[in-house]
């Protein structure tokens, strides 16, 4: 009885999402999206109920929403710690000195060709395992997390940026040259601007990393406040309502850093097709 | 993060050709990182021996000094030969079945990976094949798959494995559900865009043979897919081996190259977290080349090399 309720609620959902998603316009496709992610949380909450399944499990949406309103005041001083102070700041630092880097070895092929592959194989190592090192030399605070995140940020945007300084074509730089500029102009006028496509691109992979840099150092040693330190604590005690409750201000977290890069890219990189094709 | 990272892979063979000759580059920059290496042992464990020489109330002449800040049992950053013994020791110096062999720990690691890849990939390739036939299900997995990609699901992973422990599951398969969960999104996102690469004309011709939807999809989608899938497994294997390694973070955990560095990182073995790290480098590494090997021979057996 219980799982034909279940059933139902799911084949609501469905038959309505395969019906609007015949017209495929803009305002149908968010609803689609929307009433799919809406499903998922009522038939979640119907199965935590109806099965009365143990909150240690696997909390209610609504036991998590209650944990979160619960515990607005450590949140945010877990999200101070850990999003502002640690992923923010190693973010910043990571991403300036990848790209002053990548500025500094853009004369030299050889060093470019020397650091590529190696910057190429170093982003998919396991850089996360660098944070026990990293917490016992910079201490417990914020300070070791900022660390471990520029070190995990540095290569994929040293990469995509040295990339993107390359990706002028001849022509453009034959350009410049019968315009007699010298070296800094058409760094500055040419190449920095036609690098912004690709340098944005390592900027947003890396929101994502930076924030599973900061949350997992944690784990290797914190004062008592972040949300890495408070997932592990919790867990340990079995309030996964609080767990749950850090875990979608991670993903709140995540969504709006990303969103804000990319609204930022928007900005900066009008002219390029991707932005232009996105608007129409 | 998948989109782009499976771009600039592809992209990656582009540049690699176009940098001839890297070998004495790749060497010069590598010597660059061993000598800096060097330089920083010696400099951040020099306070160390400083201490103990005015506790001694011994001199040091220069070249002593720097031995001595090379062969430190625990160092705040142990020289690379030490990193190397150490690792030596744990690969070749243990029995394989030994708790301390890095072997043994690796195979752990490894099996778990290696376990969630599978899940992974199947279930990414199968949601992808679902995705590209129903439009239903593209535009409602679609926004949520790609956002999910914003989210740092790493952090829940010591919440699964408790979780799944306290519901009586342990040892391989909580790990192995991590590193699906990881790998998951980027075999999707890569497959979904790779069975989307014929167009129009492409699929208009398959029309004008009257092909089948399966015959579509055997004939053309799948084999256009391809490079797009092993591009997406590259970053999805990578991926996958850190989402067990902080898996094996959580206490309870005494297996694995994750607890290696864990139990490293109490007792202050800097050699022991570097040797675990190396290690964990190396997996990565030859699992990537692994995935590219494979690649090339199929990519080289469906013409579709480059």
């Amino acid at each position: 009885m219980t799982l034909l309720k279940i059933l139902l609620v799911w084949l609501a959902g469905w038959a309505l999402n395969i019906w609007l998603a015949r017209f495929d316009t803009r305002t149908t496709r968010l609803l689609v999206a929307v009433i799919f992610g809406a499903t998922i949380l009522i038939l979640w909450e119907m199965v935590v109920r109806l099965y009365a399944v143990p909150s240690v499990i696997l909390p209610a949406p609504s036991q998590i929403a209650a944990g979160f309103a619960a515990n607005t005041a450590i949140l945010w001083t877990d999200f101070v710690q850990t999003i502002v102070k640690g992923a923010l700041s190693g973010w910043l630092i990571g991403a300036l000195s990848a790209i002053l880097t990548a500025i500094a070895i853009d004369r030299s092929p050889f060093l470019q060709r020397g650091l590529l592959p190696i910057g190429n194989f170093v982003a998919a190592l396991p850089i996360v395992g660098i944070a026990p090192i990293l917490v016992m030399w910079f201490g417990f605070d914020w300070q070791s997390k900022a660390a471990v995140v520029v070190v995990m940020v540095f290569f994929p945007i040293l990469v995509n940026m040295v990339a993107g300084l390359a990706a002028t074509d001849r022509m453009q730089r034959d350009l410049m040259a019968t315009w007699a500029a010298p070296y800094g102009a058409s760094l500055w006028k040419l190449r920095l601007p036609a690098a912004m496509p690709f340098l944005f691109n390592g900027l947003k992979i890396t929101t994502t990393l930076a924030l599973i840099g900061a949350i997992v150092a944690e784990f290797f040693g914190s004062p008592t406040r972040g949300m890495g330190f408070r997932i592990a604590t919790a867990v340990g005690r079995l309030e996964l309502p609080l767990v749950w409750a850090e875990i979608l201000v991670a993903a709140i977290a995540g969504s709006l850093f990303y969103g804000i890069v990319a609204l930022i890219e928007k900005k900066v990189t009008f002219w390029h097709p991707s932005q232009r094709n996105q608007r129409g | 993060m998948t989109d782009a990272a499976i771009g600039e892979m592809r992209g990656g063979g582009m540049l690699r050709r176009a940098a001839k000759g890297r070998t004495l580059p790749v060497l010069a920059v590598l010597l660059a990182i061993v000598a800096i290496w060097y330089a920083g042992a010696v400099g951040l464990n020099a306070q160390w021996v400083r201490d103990q020489a005015a506790r001694s109330e011994t001199v040091l002449s220069t070249g002593e000094f720097v031995v001595r800040t090379l062969s430190l049992d625990r160092p705040v950053l142990p020289a690379p030969h030490q990193v190397a013994a150490g690792l030596w020791d744990g690969i070749a110096g243990q029995k394989i079945t030994s708790k301390r062999s890095l072997v043994w720990h690796g195979w752990v690691t490894l099996s778990a990976t290696l376990a969630g890849f599978a899940i992974g990939t199947a279930a990414g390739i199968l949601l992808a094949v679902g995705i590209v036939h129903n439009r239903a299900m593209d535009q409602s997995v679609m926004p949520w798959a790609v956002a999910s990609q914003t989210v740092p699901i790493l952090a829940i992973a010591p919440m699964v494995i408790v979780v799944l422990a306290s519901a009586g599951i342990t040892g391989l398969l909580p790990k192995a559900v991590i590193a699906a969960w990881l790998s998951f999104f980027p075999v999707l996102v890569g497959m979904v865009k790779g069975l989307r690469t014929p167009d129009a004309m492409q699929l208009d011709l398959m029309k004008s043979w009257s092909a089948s939807p399966s015959q579509i999809f055997w004939r053309l989608r799948l084999p256009s897919s391809m490079p797009y899938l092993f591009a997406s497994l590259k970053v999805g294997v990578a991926a996958a081996l850190v989402g067990t390694i902080v898996g094996e973070l959580p206490a309870g955990a005494s297996s694995g190259l994750g607890a290696r560095l864990l139990s490293g990182s109490y007792y202050g073995q800097t050699v022991q977290i570097w040797s675990a790290l190396f290690a964990a480098a190396a997996l990565a590494a030859g699992l990537v080349i692994a995935i590219g090997a494979v690649e090339k021979i199929a990519l080289r057996r469906m013409g579709l090399a480059r």
